[in-house]
């Protein structure tokens, strides 16, 4: 065979194993695969491509898409990633480790997890943080399984209908299969009952405004259900928190800590809860201890939960999760400190209601926000043709007033762009 | 690796910031109202730009990773992670795609993720890949949701078991359970594969399919898949593939031609995306031809699943192109051989027969358990092999024998490694019979020495507090 930069292998070293292990070829260690199975020939594939060929290719595709000036939210925050971040989360000892089962020799993943639930109890006002979910809608759809795991002969929750569409979406998948049942309602008050055994409602709704949870808490806890809230992380640095507000358990996504919109993923769900459920908790936990010499110590604890030990009793399937991107969350939010955070939101907020009152003034909405709260994400309802006003923007090098299905079509504003560009986006709405 | 006790919360000093934010053209702050305002503090650590960075370096030089050392760690692939695949990753013009961009806007993404799933078509010999699980257990529960609608949308919704093999990945039966379906374990028979006998009266009405890991986690390729195949298909079921050890299978068997109906694939095992320290993955789920009308029902993650990992699957694919893709498996499987065989006289083989990508021995053949015999269990030989600088195997999985130990090399590990490998087991084995102590104490020359785990669990700190 040729050489192959991946493959270290030399002829001599293939004869040398294929004789210590007793048989004459690499086929022959093939010899239980009934023939009919055997793939024969080659795969219709491109044939190897070397290092420079791979980059210019993926250049040219990278080439094929239009980066834009990003005014779009909707679970993907278009924040700036401090260049310290992808600096540590490349180091190889992080990146290319297993999930750290060997305490001994992952002290280093072990600690920042540790760092990372801490920063996520802190953030949410929760006790207790697992080590993350996939993303934010798979983490909010397991809250509400853990909402029936927690509750006796209760079967059915509750989803605001107020929840970005892709999380309900996500959470309708997951409960479609299992003896659940689903309602989604805008009033979920009004569907507490006997048999309900959580209900969740976003911190911030779909529309960007920020909800008054005030009451709910009590409202549920009496009819024995639990609450969980779904929030963007980033925003609770200044928003009530969902233990403020009386919640047992928080979920959400963290990806506007730091981490680049790739298209979607990989981002991080975070899942945090009060201490009572702490057993009921889905995935990975990272606990304090001591070792040999009582050094103190990061473990895996709480894995009698987990699904290598429980099978198919365990509190959800989830084995690996999105640890390197906790890392993104934890060295972000080190960076920042109480004082970066304060002011990445004032700077969002800031920007967004400049945008908003910016765009009032063009004559070519509705407002939608009227008698609503919010920070950095808001709707209007277009008086525009929108496809023309989408067109506009699209030209413009905007990617803004994305369409809702209710028609009103939305706006975010983060710290990456100021008033230069802001005013860029009206220019183009007042030309229309 | 040196022992290094800080948390960034302790470097804290207030005051301190880390920073960098644009003054912000003095636009006016909006209030929040009071009754929506955070009341307490973040309580995040005050620290400067220079703290975060030195903390997290010194947190590094704590771990161990593929490019540290061989990491023999079985059903985990842990093979070289390319380093161009994470530049491609990395590239600003797939970074800064929102995932909700009009199509016109992200041609190239497109085009990336179409190209992909025909490379995993073909490799698979399936029919086409959806991209939205995050992980394999995640592909595992997306996977048995389309079986589910598979029955459904044929009026056959009582077909709610599945069967799993004993031998199966604890994440088969917990997503099997999540997806809504009760579980039926076949048992292994001694030689380590399925009995086709023991399955044939578990076979009617009520099963919704089995799950089949192939090779299975004893390194054995179930040479009676064919048999199986047909039995599941004849009583109305499917059959899903554990893809989790497609490795060896790389360029000589393809779950498709094996009468697979549906799939994950493990992208960081078989095509090279770093583990992360446990994440993030992506299990893609590919189809045959009766499962393909239900590909789009279940929606399992919130966009389009982990695109920057499937970026530096594609670059991986490219890079071996169908001329080494051939040669993966094979070389693989090699690897796992060569080691088994290398070991046999030490380590007890309960099933001595050639394997795929890994194998299982059942610890030291003097395990200590004899009395008047020195020697060791299957822990204190993993821990022993931390101090030679290896990671250690998988260990006490599969729950078939009392000491498992579970090998696989991968097809990046060169014969200088191996044979070096295999000399720190023998020198293992041979402290076993003088000196079984130094093995019950190690890692001696790890950051730490053996943590006390029953102390974590039984009281659990797993928040930083001051002066705790």
């Amino acid at each position: 065979m040729s050489s192959f930069a991946y493959f270290p292998h030399t002829g001599e070293d293939i004869r040398a194993m294929l004789e210590r292990i007793g048989v004459s070829s690499l086929d022959d260690l093939y010899f239980d695969v009934p023939a009919d199975f055997l793939h024969k020939g080659e795969y219709d594939l491109p044939s190897a491509m070397s290092e420079q060929e791979v980059r210019s290719y993926f250049e040219k595709l990278g080439a094929m898409n239009t980066t834009l000036k990003v005014f779009v939210g909707q679970g993907a925050y278009d924040h700036y990633v401090p260049s310290v971040i992808p600096y540590i989360t490349s180091r190889s000892e992080f990146l290319t480790s297993y999930t750290p089962y060997q305490s001994e020799i992952s002290q280093g993943t072990l600690r920042y997890i540790f760092e990372y639930q801490s920063m996520i109890c802190r953030m949410t006002g929760m006790d207790i943080s697992n080590a993350s979910m996939y993303d934010g809608p798979t983490a909010a759809a397991e809250a509400l399984r853990m909402c029936v795991a927690c509750t006796r002969r209760r079967n059915k929750v509750v989803m605001s209908t107020k929840l970005l569409p892709n999380v309900q979406q996500v959470i309708r998948t997951y409960m479609k299969y299992p003896d659940m049942e689903l309602v989604a309602a805008d009033d979920v008050l009004a569907e507490l009952g006997p048999d309900v055994a959580g209900v969740l409602v976003p911190s911030v709704g779909k529309h960007g405004g920020i909800q008054d949870l005030e009451g709910y808490a009590d409202r549920i806890h009496a009819c024995g259900a639990l609450m969980a809230v779904y929030c963007d992380l980033s925003t609770l640095a200044v928003l009530r928190t969902p233990a403020e507000w009386g919640a047992d358990i928080a979920v959400g996504d963290g990806q506007s800590l730091g981490i680049p919109l790739n298209f979607g993923g990989p981002y991080v769900g975070f899942m945090a809860c009060k201490k009572d459920y702490m057993r009921k908790l889905p995935g990975r936990i990272v606990g304090q201890t001591v070792d040999g010499e009582g050094r103190r110590c990061f473990v895996l604890t709480l894995q009698a939960r987990e699904q290598h030990i429980r099978r198919e009793k365990a509190t959800s399937n989830i084995c690996s999760n999105e640890s390197l991107m906790a890392l993104w969350v934890t060295v972000y939010l080190s960076l920042m400190g109480p004082e970066g955070m304060r002011k990445v939101n004032e700077l969002g907020s800031a920007g967004a209601h400049y945008l908003h009152d910016r765009l009032m003034s063009t004559g070519k909405f509705e407002d939608f926000m009227t008698g609503r709260n919010y920070l950095n994400e808001f709707c209007l309802k277009p008086l525009v043709d929108v496809e023309k006003l989408q067109k506009a923007l699209l030209d413009g090098g905007y990617f803004a007033a994305l369409q809702l299905e209710d028609g009103t079509v939305t706006f975010c504003v983060t710290e990456k762009h100021g008033k230069e560009e802001i005013d860029g986006l009206v220019k183009i709405v007042e030309g229309l | 690796m040196k022992y290094y006790d800080r948390l960034i919360f302790e470097l804290s000093h207030p005051g301190r910031t880390g920073f960098s934010l644009p003054a912000g053209d003095s636009l006016p702050v909006p209030e929040i109202p009071a009754h929506l305002r955070r009341q307490g503090d973040t309580g995040l650590p005050e620290v400067s730009e220079v703290d975060v960075v030195r903390h997290y370096t010194n947190l590094s030089q704590m771990n161990f990773g593929v490019d540290t050392g061989f990491y023999p760690l079985g059903s985990c692939t842990m093979k070289y992670n390319p380093k161009i695949n994470e530049e491609m990753a990395n590239l600003p013009a797939f970074t800064g795609l929102h995932p909700l961009q009009p199509e016109s806007t992200v041609k190239g993404a497109k085009t990336l993720i179409d190209g992909l799933d025909k490379a995993l078509s073909e490799i698979t010999g399936m029919k086409k890949f959806t991209f939205l699980p995050c992980a394999g257990a995640h592909g595992e529960l997306t996977g048995l949701m389309l079986m589910r609608e598979y029955h459904m949308a044929r009026g056959d919704a009582a077909r709610t078991k599945v069967i799993v093999p004993d031998s199966a990945h604890g994440t088969n039966p917990a997503s099997a359970h999540v997806a809504g379906l009760d579980i039926i374990e076949v048992k292994s028979r001694p030689d380590g594969l399925v009995d086709v006998e023991d399955l044939k009266p578990l076979l009617g009405p009520e099963i919704a399919g089995i799950m089949m890991t192939n090779p299975n986690t004893l390194g054995l390729f179930e040479k009676e898949i064919g048999k199986i195949a047909a039995l599941v298909h004849e009583c109305g079921g499917l059959l899903y593939y554990d893809g989790a050890n497609m490795n060896p299978m790389l360029g000589k068997v393809r779950p498709g031609d094996m009468g697979f109906d549906i799939m994950h694939i493990n992208l960081h095992k078989t095509f090279s995306t770093p583990h992360g320290g446990g994440g993030p993955g992506s299990g893609p789920v590919g189809v045959s031809e009766r499962v393909l009308p239900y590909l789009a029902i279940p929606v399992t993650s919130g966009f389009h699943g982990n695109f920057g990992v499937m970026v530096k699957a594609y670059a991986y694919i490219l890079t071996l192109g169908r001329e080494n893709l051939l040669m993966a498996g094979p070389l693989a499987t090699l690897n796992a051989n060569y080691i088994k065989e290398s070991l046999k006289d030490l380590y007890k083989l309960p099933i001595p027969t050639v394997c795929k990508h890994e194998f299982v021995y059942d610890g030291l053949i003097d395990d200590g358990a004899r009395e008047g015999v020195p020697g060791a269990t299957t822990l204190d030989i993993a821990k022993r092999l931390l101090d030679y600088g290896y990671h250690a195997p998988t260990i006490y999985f599969p729950l078939l024998f009392h000491q498992a130990l579970m090998i696989e090399p991968t097809e990046t590990e060169s014969k200088e490694t191996l044979d070096a490998f295999i000399d720190v087991m023998r020198t293992i084995a041979e402290e076993a019979a003088r000196d079984p102590e130094i093995l019950r104490s190690a890692p001696h020359n790890a950051p730490i020495r053996r943590p006390d785990e029953t102390e974590a669990a039984r009281n659990p700190i797993v928040c930083w507090q001051p002066n705790a």
